[in-house]
């Protein structure tokens, strides 16, 4: 079929641009969806190496990684609400300072 | 070229293309959408590299549940619009710079150490079946399973603690 090392690229690529994404976005929820780019990155990693070595733990790691990613989102959003009431706005460059 | 390769090369432009334009967009709504089709594709290799379960929780979770939860807050917030602050000027070349130098090393190293040799992706049906999937979860990581549920447990309690705690403050 194809070299195991044609996923781990595109996974490599798709890391990369979430990271871009946190280092140039300035809106927060941008920021968090760049986190879930970065995850899926991972994610992809995962199953590329369980198929590879015929192993089903790397699948079971990704409904873990799924799970973490889930609490994030809802804890992240919910910050992002409770900034926004406080700042009205949701630019990370307003949040620099820890009293509201 | 195989037909897997194929699929698998086309769903990778689709998937760079869609994080791109993520990136790029200047309206939350559209990356948001954008990113929905990313899993989406990223969904259809998990199934060409033999790995149908994942995938179809993926759809559901990702691309489901998580992304509607981000348009509701956009939506909710009506922020969609408004991103008026321009990064600063070196900062987008510093970080396309370090993002292509990233990007060099790891495929450096990746091709250092797997070379090009091909190799099937073959559906076992041992490793799709869903049913050996939770006799791995529940027996040999059964442990980090519980741990997974306290931690939706906190992220439940934390969320509602955070939404309503404001409200409260702003009331009295």
């Amino acid at each position: 079929m194809f070299p195991v090392i044609f996923p781990i690229i595109l996974a490599v690529v798709l890391f990369s641009l979430g990271v871009v994404g946190v280092l140039l976005r300035k809106n927060a929820i941008v920021i968090l969806m760049s986190l879930e780019l970065m995850f899926n990155a991972a994610n992809l990693v995962f199953i590329t190496f369980a198929n590879y070595h015929q192993n089903l733990d790397g699948q079971v790691f990704i409904i873990f990684v799924m799970v973490t990613a889930a609490a994030e989102v809802a804890v992240g959003l919910a910050l992002i609400v409770d900034i926004f009431r406080s700042k009205k706005s949701i630019s990370i460059d307003e949040m620099h300072s820890l009293k509201g | 070229m195989t037909p897997g390769l194929l699929i698998f090369i086309l769903l990778g432009i689709i998937a760079v293309a869609s994080a791109v334009a993520m990136l790029l967009s200047r309206n939350t709504i559209y990356s948001a959408l954008f990113l929905v089709l990313n899993f989406l594709s990223i969904a259809v290799i998990y199934l060409v590299l033999g790995a149908p379960f994942i995938a179809l929780s993926q759809i559901a979770v990702y691309a489901g549940a998580i992304m509607v939860l981000v348009l509701f807050v956009i939506m909710l917030l009506g922020t969609h619009q408004l991103d008026p602050h321009e990064p600063l000027k070196w900062q987008r070349p510093l970080a396309i710079v370090l993002a292509i130098a990233l990007i060099v090393q790891g495929v450096y190293a990746l091709v250092n150490r797997y070379g090009f040799k091909a190799t099937t992706f073959a559906a076992n049906p041992e490793l799709v079946d869903p049913q050996s999937l939770g006799m791995v979860l529940f027996q040999k990581y059964s442990l980090p399973f519980e741990v997974t549920s306290v931690i939706l447990l906190v992220a439940a309690i934390g969320a509602v603690v955070l939404t309503q705690k404001q409200k409260k403050d702003g009331g009295a």
